[in-house]
């Protein structure tokens, strides 16, 4: 049997006294391609953001590649060589150039000289259609541009995992196709991935677990054709209802 | 621009007028003794100079690490931060000075240590840990303001704490609190004259001792505030150029 690339076991976690993640049950298998979504609020980003530990849950836990997840620097170790990640805001590095920004973690972080770094990060800009960017400024890109940079500068460091955190929320709508071409080629190529997003279509296309989540939870998982075409809740009917409309 | 003109033309007419109120010729550089004295004040420029660049710079790097403390996530941590901005910025320059010049050699030797504190260093050490104080708060209040993504972005491609201070935020922060980082250190250069009280032979010690044997101290602390004028100005002129460049260097 394989090993689970994340495995959560009864996360919850409080921001102060309110609970945003209530008894969270999740396992991810490598090639797995998971899709989350639910109403904001619902926990979905925070779920994403304590799989890589930039937020600490506060009860069961989480295993990634078999390593538990405790905080000490052996398991955050795990993490960062293992799981990649893309923000809905992009965070590249505003002062640095596009190459900078993919060279700086491969180079400071894994020792790689300069050329072979540079080497990587060519390859990834060319995986992502913008090889001839490589000079200029994160500013000097389009929304859609700098998510596919941000998308390059995660796999410089070769992860097995991607995160994707509402990756096209923060995009003007004519250029969320250019970033989902991106997402599905990757899919396609066998990532496992966890992706939070409104997309539907997206979803129905690369997804092979749906998770549903409202108010911390998670209400109902299946897969994409069980759960757009039958969903069993009716928070996920309501929900699919609100989203599909239009 | 007009009316400092008009101003200047008022005083060295007046001068001209009147010996008992003025008597710009202490320092008239056509005479000998006016250049004399004007090559003895002007002297004091290198010793103002160094002490201000001295200790600007070890309260640039003391103010950064007492910041670092404050941005913690831990109370205890941000405690070392708060404790340490409060009492330093409390003190007054002057009895500080008067503690560390006069008070540390004693505290050194209480402990069986023998180490005499020149007024050069005196000074030096006063000024910078004054400053650190302010310095810190400037730094803790850049940092801030850096988007906490980018720190996150940093962590998911692997960089631990020091690598994402030093390639990620302090670069960004750096420009932002340039202009108040200019601040603090034309107010190290002013402040740098209660150097001349421990006998620090800087130029505001050059300018007292100068009154003392002249007894023109109208003229020759007039001659002072434009040497510490011209002194800033520079300075002001210096960060505007460094701003330019590192604000092209921003946009690409």
């Amino acid at each position: 049997m394989t090993q689970d690339a994340i495995e959560m076991i009864d996360v919850d976690k409080w921001f102060g006294d309110f609970q945003v993640l209530k008894g969270i049950n999740l396992n991810v298998k490598p090639g797995d391609r998971v899709v989350i979504c639910g109403p904001s609020g619902s926990g979905k980003s925070t779920v994403v953001r304590c799989i890589n530990r930039l937020e600490a849950h506060q009860k069961g836990v989480i295993k990634i590649g078999g390593v538990v997840q405790d905080g000490s620097a052996a398991a955050l170790e795990a993490i960062r060589s293992e799981v990649g990640m893309v923000f809905q805001q992009f965070n590249l590095f505003p002062h640095l150039s596009v190459m900078e920004n993919l060279v700086l973690g491969p180079m400071k972080a894994r020792g790689m000289t300069r050329k072979d770094a540079e080497e990587r990060a060519m390859k990834y800009l060319e995986r992502v259609r913008i090889p001839e960017q490589a000079l200029k400024r994160p500013s000097q890109l389009s929304g859609g541009q700098q998510q596919r940079v941000a998308i390059a500068r995660s796999l410089c460091m070769e992860p097995k995992v991607m995160l994707f955190d509402e990756p096209t929320s923060a995009l003007d709508p004519e250029m969320i196709s250019e970033v989902l071409d991106v997402i599905v080629e990757l899919a396609e190529e066998g990532m496992t991935m966890v992706v939070v997003t409104h997309e539907m279509g997206f979803a129905r296309k690369v997804a092979d677990q749906m998770v549903f989540m409202d108010e911390g939870e998670i209400v109902e998982t299946g897969t994409p054709e069980d759960f757009f075409n039958a969903p069993k809740s009716e928070r996920t009917q309501t929900f699919l209802k609100q989203i599909l409309q239009h | 621009m007009r009316i400092v003109l008009s101003l200047a033309a008022l005083l060295a007419l007046s001068g001209c007028g009147s010996s008992d109120i003025w008597g710009w010729y202490v320092v008239n550089p056509m005479t000998a003794s006016g250049w004399t004295n004007i090559t003895f004040l002007v002297n004091g420029m290198g010793a103002t100079i160094l002490l201000s660049v001295i200790a600007a710079s070890i309260s640039i790097v003391l103010g950064l690490l007492v910041a670092l403390p404050g941005l913690s996530e831990r109370r205890g941590i941000r405690a070392i931060n708060r404790f340490y901005v409060e009492i330093v910025r409390a003190i007054p320059l002057l009895p500080m000075l008067f503690w560390v010049f006069y008070g540390l050699p004693i505290v050194f030797k209480s402990m069986g240590l023998s180490i005499q504190i020149d007024p050069f260093w005196g000074a030096i050490i006063t000024l910078a840990l004054s400053d650190s104080a302010f310095t810190a708060e400037i730094y803790r209040a850049g940092i801030q303001s850096i988007a906490k993504g980018q720190a996150e972005a940093a962590k998911t491609v692997g960089l631990n704490y020091f690598q994402t201070m030093r390639y990620v935020v302090l670069p960004q922060a750096i420009r932002r609190i340039l202009p108040p980082l200019a601040n603090q250190f034309i107010y190290i250069v002013k402040m740098s004259a209660f150097a001349s009280v421990i006998g620090m032979q800087e130029l505001t010690r050059r300018a007292n001792e100068l009154v003392v044997t002249e007894y023109r101290p109208l003229e020759i602390y007039t001659l002072l505030i434009v040497e510490y004028l011209v002194l800033v100005l520079i300075i002001s002129a210096g960060v505007r150029w460094l701003e330019r460049k590192m604000g092209s260097d921003e946009r690409g």
